[in-house]
């Protein structure tokens, strides 16, 4: 899985990018990520909180980073365990 | 990941929104998208190792910068207005590329070099049509996007290459996706080839902020653009905000009462002008960036709070800090470090390193990254106790005399102040003595009369040290400056040297 990468879960609509990525099994709605992967919009309870298009995800230890692309029903994770809303702190606008 | 994703989401989420305004055209996100697809098609068919552009601002900019992005193939906007026989030494170096804009000019300086010239309107269509299959494989955006010529102001322009992962770092790390409100409108009179036009593009599609282009800065067709468009963010160089403000004082008329924001850089900004623009604009959002081809532009902020605290201050201080660049951003790390590589505390002046994922510091002949991946950026500056960081000139614009380090800055803010001198340029003239000198070059401010030599010379050499009394004064009608508003002091060199 590497950075750049474009996978898609195989629970919902969701899709992401790789930011960063130093090992384990990344997941959306419960099931694993993949590029290939496709979605029925029915992902696994406690998985099932959306993602939102444009913001970015992490683990707590900060080994994964997704930027999600397309939102869904689902929701990230590293190893069973739900990653985080990375947030980003605004700055003015500068060009 | 692949800069053109930037756009794609961008039209996935607001197909219909206005993205462009250019000559009275308006753009979608899902126009630009499907354009930008389609000359990813063209680009590939023509077989280009480069995408340039040799033209003023407009949606082929976008088109372009996405489409090569997409492509896998640098995007390398020229400019147009260099001389032919720099312009051709570009065009050789790029060869071969599918070229945007001036067909005939192309065709005269490169005639030969294999390039595919488009003029801009054929582009966009012929983009537009050659969208082919909507599940195309596209670049998965692990190289160069964009190779920008530096302006060359102390030497031959060096081809500085940015990554997609730099760019990326730097929008994902600066701007909130969607965060613009429906009602925002950000003007860009910067031109396409300078990294502050490019950055402008990448980070007002990200946030969803409707991008309104004005391709020749004329200071009432800003102030006109402004009203018309209801601009409510706008960039410019300390030069146009200069001209906008005369022009408002002669009497142009425009409601700009829109104009929530105004960013600045890309050059010194005179403090005199900052403090009338604050009082001119009482509640508009001044921020000031710095930052360098090779950092994908921004890498630090003087923000609108800090501007109108500093403006306000009693502290000399805090008030100082209208004069500084700001704090450096926090995705990246910053250091000032003395001629044998080591940091040097606060106040202490040398040269600015640089080090994040936003910097590629990378030329295409060679890496200027240390073995630290750190980026020597040949500006030199101070931080002061807090943080803000203050510009002293360009390393390379140090002049060396019999061994100690002389700052133009510091010989041209004191000259700034006599009444009777509109603008200066110190640089270094040959000393058979000394190796290097001080020459200064003065332009006399209309209606007043030449201050002598020995005038300037007992100036400076009452309120700075000896070693820096000019031993050269030259008188001139103007200095040469860029189009960016850039003092071009190889050229001020060679004045004073013939």
């Amino acid at each position: 899985m590497k950075p750049g990468s474009r996978i898609k879960s195989a629970a919902c609509a969701s899709e992401a990018v790789v930011i960063k990525y130093t090992g384990g099994t990344i997941e959306c709605g419960g099931l694993p990520m993949a590029e290939d992967a496709a979605g029925d919009g029915t992902p696994a309870a406690g998985y099932d909180g959306g993602t939102v298009m444009g913001k970015r995800y992490v683990d707590a230890d900060g080994t994964v980073e997704l930027l999600c692309v397309k939102p869904g029903k689902g929701s990230f994770a590293l190893n069973g365990v739900a990653l985080l809303l990375k947030e980003a702190k605004p700055l003015p606008a500068s060009d | 990941m692949n800069i053109a994703l930037l756009l794609e989401m961008a039209a996935q989420a607001a197909p219909d929104r206005t993205a462009l305004v250019c000559d009275g055209k308006r753009w979608t996100y899902g126009e630009l998208d499907k354009a930008a697809r389609g000359a990813c098609e063209l680009i590939r068919a023509s077989g280009a190792s480069h995408v340039a552009l040799l033209d003023e601002s407009s949606e082929a900019a976008v088109i372009a910068l996405f489409g090569a992005a997409l492509a896998g193939v640098p995007y390398c906007p020229l400019n147009y207005r260099l001389a032919d026989a720099d312009l051709a030494a570009l065009l050789g170096r790029i060869a071969p590329a599918l070229v945007i804009g001036d067909v005939e000019r192309v065709r005269k300086l490169a005639g030969d070099d294999g390039h595919t010239a488009y003029p801009r309107s054929e582009f966009t269509l012929a983009a537009l049509e050659a969208v082919a299959d909507e599940f195309a494989e596209h670049d998965p955006g692990l190289g160069v996007a964009i190779q920008l010529f530096t302006s060359g102001t102390t030497a031959a322009p060096k081809a500085a290459i940015l990554a997609h992962s730099n760019l990326v770092s730097y929008i994902l790390g600066t701007v909130e996706f969607g965060a613009a409100e429906e009602d925002e409108a950000t003007l860009v009179s910067v031109p396409p080839y300078h990294i502050a036009g490019i950055a402008a593009l990448a980070s007002s599609i990200y946030a969803q902020r409707r991008i309104v282009l004005l391709p020749a800065f004329a200071p009432e067709d800003w102030l006109k653009l402004v009203d018309a468009e209801k601009v409510s963010n706008a960039f410019v160089v300390p030069t146009m905000l200069g001209r906008i403000i005369h022009a408002l004082e002669k009497g142009v008329k425009a409601d700009i009462a829109s104009l929530r924001a105004i960013a600045y850089g890309g050059g010194k900004m005179p403090l005199e002008l900052i403090r009338q623009a604050l009082d001119l604009f009482p509640d508009t959002a001044f921020t000031n960036a710095y930052g360098l081809t090779e950092t994908s532009s921004t890498i630090a902020l003087l923000g609108p709070d800090e501007h109108r605290a500093a403006h306000r201050s009693d502290d000399p201080k805090v008030q100082a800090r209208l004069a500084s660049v700001g704090i450096p951003l926090p995705t990246i790390e910053l250091e000032i470090r003395d001629e044998d590589g080591r940091v040097l505390p606060p106040g202490q002046t040398g040269e600015i390193y640089v080090r994040g994922d936003q910097v590629s510091g990378q030329y295409k002949e060679k890496s200027a990254l240390d073995a630290e991946g750190w980026f020597p950026t040949r500006d030199a500056g101070y931080l002061d106790e807090d943080g803000y960081l203050f510009l002293a000139g360009r390393a390379d614009d140090v002049i060396v005399r019999g061994g100690e380090n002389i700052s133009p800055g510091e010989i041209e803010d004191l000259l700034l102040t006599h009444p009777a001198i509109a603008d200066v340029a110190a640089v270094a003239v040959p000393s058979l003595e000394w190796g290097e000198a001080v020459g200064i070059a003065v332009v006399v401010r209309g209606g007043m009369d030449q201050p002598a030599e020995d005038e300037l010379k007992a100036m400076v050499r009452a309120r700075l040290r000896s070693s820096r009394v000019p031993e050269v004064v030259r008188y001139f009608p103007t200095l040469p400056y860029n189009e960016m508003g850039k003092l071009l002091r190889r050229e001020v060199k060679a004045l004073l040297a013939s």
